[in-house]
């Protein structure tokens, strides 16, 4: 059976691994490569390395630190943040990255998501949004917002996702803003809208604080893949804990693994 | 020397480097001359079937004169179906026909790709996959997928059943990506190294 994946994510700032609250306050986590093998070792379906900071200062991604940390990492490792072409994406391939996130670039022009799908096919495509709760009137929406939650689209998240897999997307990661490193839970409401509009596996993320939250987002969000990153650097959950508790939950997991 | 056939398509760098892993001397060539040449060939290769193109021509030729010199031929993900007839993702080309049939997409009522780490279902004897446990948990990711063949050594379920692994003399073929799959796609790769 297709086991649901646990993702952990590694932010990076400068090429040491941060975490922030609501997408600022950022504090040291440790180092890259060490943090990715650790959690593979611990159990973790997948890694993502985030580059938090390059869109925002025009750097591009962190090759090196990519490189070493895929060096000793035999499970699927994603990279993202910076990745502004086909040329930004092939280097991150190259040194290492069996899949890219796209972003902010894709938001500008989506037919970038096309162009590395041609490429590199599908399934090395991930489009990330960044998504914040709406509530008016007439009811509760969720925009869309670039360059690392600072700047409004006008679009909305269900909408978009849409378009990223008609352009090719392999896979979407949803990012709850507003969610984003308060422990309170994913935004299971946005997680089932985004997963029930495609046909492309959905990664919440956003929120996790404990186990009772994956079991939601999968159950009630009807997540693929779920993403977490302080609760498992500073070992608030260990990862074989966490997918125990799944299993036992009638979740489908890796494990053992 | 065990040569991994550069054909362009996409993350070549992952299997070299559980290949440093396993202590295997490996190169990544596009030269027709040292895959004939070469104790071992690995074809991987993420994408689109249409990125087989760049298979035509003399590496084809080299690839196939390997393969009738008892070569051992390791194809993972596209890799690995470009050994099958065709696929519907690129119905113009043809693969190598070394099994048989049509790649398919995957029905519409699963999510596609299949995406993420799914159990293999060991059907009989295999050099391949020699010491993996029943029901082992590999990584996948992809939008086609192969037949059930005669060769068919490791199913997998997914919107119905299909190839996840085949294995005919000298010939292998794995659609997940065993340089991603932990503990249990390194075994796989050891096995491969020592035939």
């Amino acid at each position: 059976m297709l086991t649901k994946r646990i993702i952990a994510c590694l932010d990076v700032d400068a090429g040491r691994v941060v975490k922030g609250v609501q997408f600022s306050d950022l504090r040291d986590a440790g180092d890259p490569a060490e943090l990715a093998w650790t959690h593979g070792r611990a159990g973790a379906d997948e890694v993502v390395l985030l580059d938090i900071s390059a869109t925002y200062e025009h750097r591009s991604t962190l090759l090196d630190v990519v490189r070493r940390t895929a060096r000793e990492l035999f499970i699927p490792f994603t990279v993202g943040g910076g990745i502004r072409s086909l040329d930004d994406a092939a280097a991150v391939f190259d040194a290492g990255a069996d899949k890219v996130t796209v972003n902010s670039a894709a938001l500008a022009d989506p037919s970038l998501i096309s162009r590395i799908a041609q490429r590199y096919g599908s399934q090395a495509v991930i489009v990330a949004i960044d998504a914040l709760r709406v509530s008016n009137g007439k009811g509760t929406s969720y925009g869309v917002k670039a360059t690392g939650g600072r700047h409004s689209t006008g679009r909305d998240a269900v909408q978009w996702a849409r378009e990223a897999e008609e352009y090719g997307a392999g896979e979407i990661l949803l990012t709850s803003i507003d969610r984003d490193g308060t422990r309170g839970g994913f935004d299971c409401e946005l997680t089932r809208a985004v997963a029930g509009a495609v046909n492309i596996p959905v990664i919440a993320s956003g929120g996790a604080g404990a186990g009772e939250h994956f079991v939601e987002v999968f159950r009630d969000g009807r997540a693929d893949a779920a993403l977490a990153a302080s609760i498992f650097h500073l070992g608030v959950i260990p990862i074989g804990t966490l997918k125990q508790e799944l299993q036992a939950a009638g979740i489908p997991m890796r494990w053992p693994c | 020397m065990i040569a991994i056939v550069d054909y362009q398509a996409g993350n070549l760098a992952s299997v070299r480097k559980a290949l440093d892993h396993l202590g295997q001397e490996s190169t990544i060539t596009s030269d027709p001359d040292v895959i004939v040449g070469a104790a071992k060939i690995v074809l991987p290769g993420v994408g689109n079937f249409e990125a087989t193109t760049a298979l035509s021509g003399a590496l084809k030729e080299a690839v196939v004169r390997a393969v009738d010199g008892e070569i051992p031929l390791l194809g993972i993900c596209l890799g690995m179906q470009w050994m099958f007839e065709s696929s519907q993702e690129a119905p113009q080309l043809r693969g190598l026909g070394l099994f048989p049939g049509e790649c398919e997409k995957f029905p519409t009522e699963v999510k596609s790709p299949h995406v993420g780490w799914n159990q293999l279902q060991v059907r009989g004897a295999s050099r391949l996959l020699h010491g993996l446990p029943q029901d082992a948990f590999v990584y996948f990711t992809h939008s086609y997928r192969a037949p059930i063949v005669d060769a068919t050594v490791g199913g997998c379920a997914y919107g119905g059943t299909f190839s996840a692994a085949v294995e005919r003399g000298n010939l292998f073929g794995v659609q997940f990506h065993p340089e991603k799959s932990g503990t249990a796609g390194l075994q796989l790769l050891q096995n491969f190294c020592e035939l």
